[in-house]
């Protein structure tokens, strides 16, 4: 019996020693806490812009901002988001789903868009090609892609943000071609999935598939992704092809009205995403491989980047809504891939 | 709703009335503790399994019928009850003989085993997964020289299954154990005395014994499994038609704010494991009375 009540009073002594140091904090950091709810590869970015835009903001209001940010599946970021998770500002992988909080969560207008420059995206990106070192495949294009033999990793555009670009910019890429049509665009894309033998729920995951595990010829990923993977892994193990012809990816952030107002964080909340524009935090984001939309600091990081010639979702696809309901709804274009060879 | 109360209640039935035919129970206060029973039971089961219900009657009755029966999500059940009945199977034997060993036999390093196999109830599930797969990767230590002789474990149904393996274990084992403790081993010895051969003292003496308890090892190691996610998203490869579980395509409907979806495969996926362990229960029942 003494054990056992050791052992109760063990388990209740960490409970709390676990505990006590969240509810202490809350106590002292009656400042300003914001939440960042953002998708998978931004954790380096936003780490370095929080410390920045923290040093700034007590600079200028002499208020201390401590900045939480939470990480995952862009979709299920932004599900958690209309579920009820207080976030003061999203910083998402792409427009359809913050549009979700607006039309679902109704916690912000749904031209939320229109309210920050350049499409609310303070940073954009691409989508590229993560090879093994010396290109022993020859992979230079998209077109390699569908070659029989080769090995392709992408995570499933079903459940990743990021995975839903890499098939718009195939897609793209085949519809842009001399003679081409959503038929040729449409046996292309097929034809890319067939040779994807792990689908992952995720990009880091994929990451993971293509890096640790060894497998795949060639990994379609985020341009900013591909170039921190060289980085952490060394330019001896990859390289990074860049196809002829991609989409550019905007990156959307936003403040949820809804939640600042009922939390009184609104000035923070704002600024927060303004300070995204300032040439200090174009240098971070510069800095973090994403591709600035100031023009001097996207200059002087020019050769960073592979000059690639860019479409956008807008132009090909009409805009996210559009895209999503065609190509990723259930029974959309993407199922049909599957389904269309299921026996 | 009202149908799986009806249901989850059916077990129960005889209870009761056993309660009143002994009423100077030695333990008092049968009312405050049926009573805390049924609020923490309604509060911890039944409401979620309520709230499950009404999102799927948000949709239609073809709408829901679509859901559950679209190809892709059949070949995810298939995928999930099939490997896990397989993997539940595994353990059923490889769970025995690993209790057996425990019980009846001293080694030095038991205890440290003992303990060992517990240890795939208190991993974090996403740790196993990303274990199993490194392991079992084409580049990894099992996975290199089993890709050399032509097996692919990892990103096929074949790691699901390894992964669903490797999380059951426990159950058989600990269900198994106790009962191998309290087994007299006389028993066995007064079989062998009467003539009894090894395999008939095996089959007729302590297997009926035993049978309860590997069923309900069993229960409870394919229960787990059908419904795991975490292990098994990293080392099945989700190529939908081959390696897709069934938790997975509630997520890819989770994904596409497809809650009631989401609900009606849950639900789905519900009904046919509570069916599966009611035949297994009364078929347990049904073995005890005969023997």
């Amino acid at each position: 019996m003494k054990i056992f009540r050791t052992a109760i009073a063990v388990v209740l002594a960490i409970g709390v020693a676990a505990v006590a140091p969240q509810a202490a904090a809350q106590v002292i950091a009656a400042q300003v806490t914001l939440l960042n709810v953002s998708y998978d590869p931004t954790r380096e970015l936003y780490q370095h812009i929080n410390k920045a835009f923290a040093a700034d903001w007590k600079a200028g209001t002499g208020q201390t901002v401590t900045i939480r940010q939470s990480h995952g599946g862009s979709g299920k970021q932004a599900r958690s988001v209309i579920d009820g998770l207080e976030a003061d500002v999203v910083t998402l992988a792409l427009a359809y789903d913050i549009d979700e909080i607006a039309g679902r969560g109704k916690l912000l207008p749904a031209d939320w868009q229109k309210r920050m420059p350049n499409n609310s995206s303070p940073y954009t990106s691409t989508i590229v090609f993560l090879v093994r070192k010396g290109n022993p495949k020859a992979i230079r294009d998209w077109n390699d892609l569908v070659k029989p033999g080769i090995s392709v990793i992408t995570p499933n555009p079903k459940t990743s943000g990021g995975a839903r670009w890499n098939y718009l910019a195939a897609w793209g890429h085949a519809l842009k071609q001399p003679g081409g049509s959503d038929a040729a665009a449409r046996e292309f894309v097929g034809r890319l999935y067939r040779n994807v033998k792990v689908l992952d729920t995720g990009a880091r995951g994929s990451t993971t598939t293509f890096v640790e595990r060894g497998l795949g010829d060639v990994f379609i990923s985020w341009e900013n992704e591909a170039l921190l993977a060289i980085k952490e892994l060394g330019p001896d193990k990859f390289e990074i092809v860049t196809p002829s012809l991609s989409i550019l990816a905007e990156p959307p952030v936003a403040v949820l009205d809804r939640n600042v107002d009922k939390k009184g964080t609104r000035g923070a909340a704002q600024a927060y995403l303004e300070f995204l524009y300032t040439p200090a935090a174009q240098e971070i984001i510069a800095q973090n491989y994403y591709r600035a939309i100031d023009k001097t600091v996207a200059a002087r990081y020019a050769k960073q980047f592979a000059t690639v010639k860019l479409f956008t979702i807008d132009e090909v696809f009409g805009g996210w809504a559009k895209a999503q309901k065609t190509h990723f709804a259930d029974g959309g274009l993407f199922d049909q891939i599957y389904t269309g060879r299921s026996p | 709703m009202s149908a799986s109360v009806a249901g989850l209640s059916v077990p129960g039935v005889a209870r009761p009335r056993a309660v009143r035919s002994r009423r100077r129970s030695v333990l008092p206060g049968f009312a405050p503790t049926m009573g805390y029973t049924l609020f923490y039971l309604s509060l911890i089961v039944l409401m979620p399994l309520a709230a499950l219900a009404l999102k799927t009657s948000t949709l239609t009755w073809d709408a829901f019928w679509q859901t559950v029966t679209a190809p892709r999500v059949l070949a995810s059940y298939r995928l999930s009850y099939g490997a896990s009945a397989l993997a539940a199977l595994i353990n059923l034997f490889a769970g025995f003989i690993v209790a057996w060993v425990l019980v009846r036999y001293d080694f030095p390093g038991r205890r440290l085993v003992d303990a060992m196999v517990d240890l795939p109830f208190a991993l974090p599930t996403a740790v196993a997964g990303i274990a199993l797969t490194a392991l079992y990767a084409p580049n990894g230590w099992l996975g290199a020289p089993l890709a050399a002789l032509g097996i692919k474990v990892a990103f096929t149904p074949l790691g699901v299954l390894v992964a669903l393996v490797f999380i059951g274990l426990p159950f058989v084992v600990r269900t198994v154990q106790p009962v191998l403790e309290d087994l007299d081993r006389e028993l066995e010895e007064a079989a062998a005395s009467l003539g009894a051969s090894r395999l008939q003292a095996f089959m007729r003496v302590l297997l009926p014994v035993l049978a309860p308890a590997i069923l309900t090892g069993f229960v409870l190691a394919f229960s787990r499994a059908v419904g795991e996610y975490g292990s098994v998203i990293f080392i099945a490869g989700n190529i939908p038609f081959v390696s897709e579980i069934a938790p997975l395509a509630i997520i890819t409907k989770l994904e596409q704010y497809d809650y009631a979806g989401a609900a009606a495969i849950a639900t789905v996926m519900l009904a046919i494991s509570f069916a599966l362990i009611l035949a297994i229960n009364l078929l347990q029942r049904w073995q005890q009375r005969r023997a």
